[in-house]
């Protein structure tokens, strides 16, 4: 029971992760009709953002270190902490909540660029085109990164106060050994609040609705007077943000490599995919299934029975829907299904 | 097809033979006629002949064809280990073994199209990758990679030649399959593959594939049933993967899953589109381009860089270093990707489409006008 409900937990994160990334992906699709494969290496700048803020924020100076008395030592010092005393240190320490601030503005105009430099050149080619143009902007970035910041892993801690685990299992009446790490908590309430957002700006505000009409009939909308394009700018420019927000937040769980951004787009692709194209409640429900799924299927009772299950269960899958019902679980009848 | 044609073909056919037999002297002052780079050339030129057979002819962008080379390598490498360091007998259960594959993964993976049929070979190809990499791992040796040891058993082998010392190298009937031998044996294989591919855009399945790109639904309100021509270009399109993947593992016999990660199914669709999607000679081209800067760039460094400014004044010459230096040596991958961006944007057709374009250029009289991609 405690491991079923921790592996639970183990999956709503995860799928938090993913239900982030494919909702850009399917907002991106949705409204300017572009399969994006540069999405993930969007939240791998997010994720890059953070790992900068907390070294900008890191940045030392030589002095000399008082508690070593017999020959001349020297420490580096953050300027934050000879500035400020215990204020810089916590400001050091809250990195990852910080870097939030830079990445909403620098994801915004990282998706505003993009957009308008490369992807609206290509609404009218064929999508084999926008992949394979979008796949080598994927790899310029992600180069860009390996290039910056190096091959490894970079750790990025959560804040100290968060750093440990709850004991969440007494919160549910079950054991008291059942713990998780807070930050993980954080993590899956954090991306229920993004994607709470994503949805109230879509449902609630007049923008949202004229995105939600273009979506539906763009021509129309077009010739109601309203510039729909712009918009659609903007919503790519939003879906990068979310992305970018997925990535700094899940630093603490998962240390950046340059990598980390294909690796999620496959499966963010896969999740789209499931949930159905163009759908943006699929794209969030699917998420968290596959994640839910890809935990259960990790346990190793299940791998017990079915070795390697863990490594496939998720493109199995996928296979299994884009054949039985390939507009996906929650997609519009008639996209995408010829 | 008139007369007129088939000569045509055959004398592209000679000179293509003539170009890929003499490439060692021709490529030698651009420094690419080292053995283990020609025999890349060939091996990747096969790779991506038989790609552009499915992609270029029928549209269907697969983006899991890695899946085929890594198990021609791996049918291969077991092969010399179990039976005789003859290629024969490697070579071929690599091509039928992965010509299986792309049955089943094709069988299934063409029920879509479009963006779908991208994605289901994506998800075949992690699977089997992830696969390879873990519960596989009796047969595929994991992240080590399947290596020959000197105590396998080489059961036909053993039958007729005595057991020397140290391991055998992989063999043609005695012929060494490393060097230049190695080179010309895949050369070979380069030449028959294009012949095929020569053959089978000339022929009827070739024309129907391409009636497939331009309209799969007037193809089928024609009366073809369109899904087993799209398998069987499949297929041959895996088993050409197949075959490369075999000769990898010829001409240096390991095998690892990494063959078999996505962005080596992506390195193939960049060559095939760099050189010119639809065409004979372009994939070709593009797989020699892209290995050939592969190995040159990769292998400038910082002081390489700097010999060659040289002649500048030191300041220029330090700035000029700063400024290339990322996109050489371990970042070449920046300059592969920012070339296939570009390419994609402004030359959609490849080099060949380039070519085609500045020819028109210079011939006088002539407008420019888009030719026909499909012949090269």
């Amino acid at each position: 029971m405690d491991a079923i409900f921790l592996q639970i937990l183990n999956g709503l994160d995860k799928g938090g992760a993913y239900a982030l990334i494919a909702l850009g992906l399917t907002l991106v699709f949705g409204t300017l009709g572009v399969v994006n494969f540069a999405h993930g290496a969007l939240f791998m700048v997010g994720a890059f953002c953070a790992v900068s803020v907390q070294a900008l924020l890191k940045t030392s100076e030589r002095v000399r270190d008082e508690s070593i008395t017999f020959f001349e030592a020297y420490k580096e010092v953050p300027y934050l902490e000879t500035w400020w005393g215990e204020t810089g240190t916590m400001i050091i320490d809250w990195a990852v909540p910080i870097s939030l601030l830079l990445v909403i503005p620098f994801m915004l105009l990282v998706g505003l660029s993009m957009e308008r430099g490369l992807i609206r050149h290509f609404y009218k080619r064929p999508h084999a085109d926008q992949i394979l143009v979008t796949f080598g902007l994927a790899i310029v970035i992600q180069e860009i990164i390996k290039a910056n910041f190096g091959a490894n892993p970079i750790p990025v801690p959560a804040p100290d106060i968060v750093a440990g685990s709850a004991q969440i299992g007494s919160w549910f009446g079950l054991s008291d050994n059942v713990v998780y790490p807070w930050w993980r908590i954080i993590y899956l309430i954090f991306s229920l609040t993004i994607i709470a957002a994503v949805f109230a700006f879509l449902q609630l505000t007049t923008f949202g609705m004229v995105v939600r009409a273009g979506m539906h009939n763009r021509e129309m909308v077009g010739l109601l007077g309203i510039n729909i394009q712009k918009k659609f700018t903007i919503i790519f420019a939003l879906g990068a943000v979310v992305a970018g927000l997925a990535g700094a937040m899940y630093t603490p769980i998962l240390p950046p490599d340059y990598h980390m951004g294909m690796d999620f787009l496959v499966l963010s692709f896969v999740v789209v995919v499931v949930g159905g194209m163009g759908s943006l409640g699929g794209a969030v429900a699917a998420g968290f299934l596959l994640g839910l799924l890809q935990s259960f299927a990790s346990m190793n009772e299940v791998k017990s029975i079915l070795p390697g299950i863990d490594q496939i269960i998720i493109y199995l899958v996928a296979i299994l829907i884009i054949l039985l019902r390939p507009r996906g679980l929650f997609g519009r009848e008639g996209v995408m299904e010829d | 097809m008139g007369k007129s044609n088939v000569a045509k073909d055959f004398m592209l056919l000679i000179m293509f033979t003539a170009a890929v037999l003499t490439a060692p002297i021709w490529l030698a002052p651009i420094g690419a006629n080292y053995p283990d780079l020609l025999q890349k050339f060939a091996i990747y030129g096969i790779f991506a002949i038989g790609f552009n057979i499915l992609f270029g002819l029928t549209g269907y962008l697969s983006f899991g064809h890695a899946v085929f080379l890594g198990v021609g390598s791996y049918a291969t490498v077991w092969s010399f280990k179990l039976l005789t360091m003859n290629v024969i007998p490697g070579i071929l259960f690599g091509v039928i073994l992965a010509g299986v594959f792309a049955v089943a993964i094709g069988y299934v993976s063409l029920r879509r199209s479009g963006i779908y049929f991208s994605i289901l070979t994506l998800a075949f190809a992690q699977m089997s990758y992830n696969l390879a990499y873990s519960v596989l791992t009796p047969i595929t040796n994991g992240e080590t990679g399947l290596q020959l040891k000197i105590n396998d058993p080489r059961y036909l082998d053993g039958m007729f030649i005595e057991a020397g010392a140290g391991i055998p190298s992989t063999n043609l009937f005695g012929i060494k399959m490393s060097g230049y031998s190695g080179f010309y044996f895949c050369a070979a294989m380069l030449i028959i593959c294009f012949w095929i591919s020569l053959k089978i855009f000339r022929s009827p399945f070739g024309v129907t594939l391409r009636g497939i790109k331009s309209n799969q639904n007037r193809m089928k309100y024609t009366g073809f049933n369109t899904r087993p021509y799209l398998l069987a270009a499949f297929v041959i399109s895996g088993m050409y993967a197949g075959l490369a993947g075999s000769l990898l593992a010829v001409t240096d016999p390991l095998a690892g899953a990494e063959r078999m990660q996505w962005t080596a199914s992506g390195e193939v669709v960049l060559m095939t589109i760099l050189g010119g999607l639809g065409t004979l000679l372009g994939p070709v081209i593009g797989a020699g381009v892209i290995k050939y800067f592969e190995n040159i760039f990769s292998s400038i460094g910082e002081n390489k860089l700097q010999e060659m400014f040289s002649g500048f004044p030191e300041g220029v010459s330090n700035v000029l270093t700063h400024i290339v230096s990322p996109f050489v040596g371990s970042g070449w991958h920046l300059t592969l990707g920012l070339m296939f961006v570009l390419i994609i944007i402004f030359l959609p057709g490849g080099i060949i489409s380039g070519f085609d374009k500045l020819m028109n250029m210079f011939k006088p009289g002539s407008k420019l006008k888009p030719r026909k991609t499909e012949d090269s």
